[in-house]
């Protein structure tokens, strides 16, 4: 390490005042039109992400009433069959791509960086670039449904009913593209969380010392970038057979159509986890904060994490156990599946014993961490249930697993993912959620959810099939699905409600200040919302919960520039300063590359050459992006290493 | 008001090479990505060959080994190349680095021709079979990853020739030569596998 002085003011000689002016200038948001699209903060991205992922959650919600308005009652003509397939498909493939992955990602976009204290993610303009390919795969997937070309195959969209054959049309097109649209924006966020928890820690923060919710994103996005590119492959595989002619799922030339199942599983299994991971992440921090008291075993929690990452899996083949499979095959999945509970037991159990030696203080996040609790372990119950292959095979395909499923996912993710909203809303706009509303909404919530889905247990178990757009009266399934469409309309009451509190709270909400719960992690340390730099001074940190810990002398980081983009880098196991490093600011080539990917994937739904259209456009933009604008920004003085030698 | 305690990191360097930084890391991820969709093609690859009762299917013969193999030796070739740049790239020399990247380049390009040769010596058409359709996406998948790259080094090699260079893009000759190195060996296993899979199975 070289001794050199900065050339840029040291943010040490100046008055907090003057210092604040400084990071404001050089941080500050693009403004204007233009301005807006050029923007690579994290906040701002990941805020857009919320607000885009809601949107997509409340379309989706009410796709969802269509179709309980239909199942209401007994041969209803309120939509047709054809109209039916596409809203479930597009509900389910809305809530698992466009809403529950991406709002996940995007919470950890906006928390990480706060959680660990630094000033934005390792790639700002590559976040920027993840959120545009998101939007573009999301208005593809919606134009078409208003279109009446809207997918029909269902979330997964299996062959051979999807293959050219029986699917003729673009509406699997359409889906197959919109997968990668979604999983490559995904991919992008799970790179910015892996670099950006791995370099950008706060000195001290060692990997044992991580608030958990960023142990879960990091697992999340491992998670991610071990599954993703299988639907990716499938889903390339599935647009070349429909486009080119390739065989990969025609049985008659050799192709498998079970090899789709195993591809799409392969995500889809470990994707329940990427969902789910994150929550969980956000329930302890928030179990820690309103017990008043450090998480019950830090060790234990962390580790299940990480075995539920590995487990996940080990899993997929469960979803398949009906296609007729090797008895071995069928043991072993069925043994993973069950101690996959371990680890999550070990979660409940750590959180129970939390709040138990706690003083626990009631709040509206914590009533939505207590639901998903109780809500999550029915789900999982009937999880254990269903990893058995007898039972399995009774139930599949029945309203018994739409009933599951949507236990662990709306009680797992969704019930957390609101209560983590009460919880954080106040630190995003500097204005707390309407209490009073918030305690409304829970219970509206929470009543109206198993109201709508405990019912579909027993018409399952009744023999009631999914994706079915109408049944007989002499079924009997009639009372139960019309109980279940009134829990549905109080469901979406609900939702109706905690946006209304968004919004009202937003103008008019009570001032939060920096802290209001009392908190114990970094983000709690900046003013609320905080500013584009986030810290004034960069924090240290000397625990697992550094603001209750927090010393008087507790020491700041000085001698960063306050006039560029500068961020700490510090080691990987126990964040010790390494360099300090200079981040991308605004621009355009991230809206720009992401415009050409899509142009590209988008022409490839009607003509293989969008592949080389794509392929030209986006190496334009990135030889954009990458190319230097003349002068260098950085002083070159201060820089480790020999003298630069000239080309020539 | 002024911080009490401090810890001042004015005297750290503002540039750092390899798993020290960031860019290194996020090519890391990368290749975890890439390295994952090549175990997922060669899978699938042997998931298909389970339906056929030969391998390759009646009829067609193995591919042959002519352009694929001297590819592979090209490819290697080009690690020593590469591996001047990287180091160049230590000392902040341009004009090696741009040399370096420029043989890069040429062997790229070569690569490329036999590549297209490649497809020919499949002795089948990605749409008879499901045979067809492995093989040439496997080769198609690595194609891209080849031409990719090439890309990448044409782009290094003008901006290190013509500049102006800032310290960074050292560090991004650096992780260049990272990826350079995996799609060298990436073709190792797809070589292997596409190869002589069909004449021993």
């Amino acid at each position: 390490m070289k001794e050199q002085q900065p050339v840029g003011p040291k943010d040490i000689e100046l008055s907090s005042d003057e210092l604040h002016a400084a990071l404001d200038k050089i941080w500050a948001s693009p403004r204007g039109f233009i301005g807006w699209f050029r923007n690579v903060y994290h906040k701002p991205i990941s805020t857009r992400m919320i607000i885009t992922a809601f949107i997509f959650f409340a379309l989706a919600g009410v796709l969802a009433l269509l179709m309980r308005l239909q199942l209401a009652v007994p041969e209803n003509s309120f939509v047709g069959p054809d109209l039916y397939n596409q809203l479930f498909t597009v509900h389910g493939s809305t809530m698992m791509f466009l809403f529950a992955v991406p709002v996940m990602q995007a919470m950890g976009l906006y928390f990480v960086p706060l959680m660990i204290g630094t000033r934005n993610l390792a790639f700002p303009r590559l976040n920027s670039f993840g959120f545009y390919v998101y939007v573009i795969g999301g208005a593809l997937l919606w134009v078409s449904l208003l279109l009446n070309i809207g997918p029909d195959t269902g979330w997964f969209s299996y062959v051979p009913l999807a293959g050219p054959e029986y699917s003729p049309g673009k509406r699997v097109d359409v889906w197959a593209q919109m997968i990668t649209f979604t999983e490559l924006a995904s991919l992008v966020a799970a790179v910015e969380i892996i670099v950006t928890v791995f370099k950008l820690r706060a000195p001290g923060m060692s990997l044992n010392r991580m608030p958990i919710f960023v142990w879960a994103q990091l697992v999340t996005a491992f998670m991610v970038i071990f599954a993703m590119p299988a639907v990716m492959l499938a889903s390339g595989f599935l647009a070349m057979d429909r486009l080119v002619d390739t065989h990969f799922f025609n049985p008659a030339e050799g192709g498998d159509a079970l090899l789709w199942q195993h591809l799409f599983w392969f995500f889809g299994h470990p994707e329940v986890y990427i969902i789910f991971i994150p929550a969980t992440g956000m329930v302890s921090m928030l179990i820690q904060v309103f017990a008043r008291r450090p998480i019950f075993g830090y060790t234990a929690v962390v580790l299940s994490l990480i075995a539920t990452g590995f487990l996940g899996f080990g899993l997929w083949v469960h979803h398949m156990f009906a296609v007729g499979l090797p008895q071995l095959g069928q043991s072993f999945f069925t043994a993973a599946s069950m101690v996959i509970a371990i680890p999550s037991g070990v979660q409940i159990f750590c959180w129970i014993a939390t709040l138990w030696t706690g003083r626990v203080i009631v709040r509206t996040p914590l009533l939505f961490v207590v639901g998903f609790i109780f809500t999550f372990v029915v789900g999982g119950l009937t999880g254990v249930m269903q990893a058995a292959v007898p039972l399995d095979l009774q139930v599949h395909d029945t309203f018994f697993v739409v009933a599951h499923f949507h236990y662990v996912l709306i009680g797992g993710a969704v019930f957390p993912l609101l209560g983590a909203l009460y919880f954080w809303f106040p630190k995003m706009t500097g204005r707390m959620m309407s209490e009073r509303l918030g305690r409304l909404n829970f219970w509206l919530f929470f009543i109206g959810f198993h109201l709508t889905f405990f019912p579909m247990h027993q018409l399952g178990l009744a023999g009631m099939p999914r994706r079915v757009y109408t049944y007989l009266p002499e079924t009997g399934w009639g009372n139960l699905n019309l109980i279940a469409t009134v829990g549905s309309l109080l469901l979406g009451l609900a939702v109706a409600l905690f946006l209304a509190n968004v919004l009202v709270s937003r103008k008019s909400g009570v001032l939060a200040g920096a802290n209001p719960w009392g908190a114990d992690s970094l983000e709690w340390d900046v003013p609320s919302p905080p500013p584009n730099y986030n810290f004034l001074y960069l924090p240290t940190v000397n625990s697992r919960t550094p603001l209750w810990t927090k010393t008087p002398d507790q020491p700041v980081v000085t001698g960063m520039r306050s006039d560029i983009l500068e961020v700490l880098v510090t080691s990987l196991h126990d964040a010790t300063p390494d360099h300090r490093h200079l981040l991308d600011g605004p621009s355009y080539w991230p809206v720009l590359t992401a415009l050409a990917v899509g142009i590209g994937i988008i022409t490839a739904i009607f003509t293989p050459w969008g592949i080389t259209i794509g392929a030209v456009l986006s190496f334009l933009a990135l030889a954009g992006w990458f190319w230097p604008l003349g002068e260098p920004i950085a002083d070159t003085s201060r820089e480790a290493g020999p003298p630069i030698q000239e080309a020539a | 008001m002024r911080p009490g305690a401090t810890l001042d990191v004015s005297a750290l360097p503002a540039t750092a090479f390899g798993p020290r930084t960031t860019i290194w890391w996020g090519v890391v991820g990368l290749l975890a990505i890439e390295g994952t969709m090549f175990g997922i093609l060669i899978s699938s690859y042997f998931y298909l060959s389970k339906n056929f009762s030969t391998w390759p299917p009646l009829g067609t013969p193995p591919p042959d080994l002519g352009a694929a193999s001297a590819n592979m030796v090209l490819l290697l070739a080009s690690i020593w190349p590469m591996r001047a740049a990287h180091r160049a790239a230590f000392k902040s020399q341009r004009r090696p680095i741009w040399v370096a990247l420029a043989i890069c380049t040429a062997i790229g390009f070569a690569a490329l021709a036999l590549r297209a040769s490649e497809f020919r010596a499949m002795h089948i058409r990605w749409d008879a079979n499901a045979y067809g359709s492995i093989v040439w996406t496997t080769l198609g998948m690595h194609t891209g990853h080849l031409i990719a790259s090439t890309l990448e080094n044409i782009l290094l090699m003008l901006l290190m020739r013509a500049g102006p260079v800032e310290r960074k893009h050292f560090v991004d000759v650096n992780v260049n030569a990272v990826y350079w190195y995996f799609v060298v060996l990436a073709w190792l296993p797809v070589y292997a596998i596409i190869y002589f899979a069909p004449r021993a199975l």
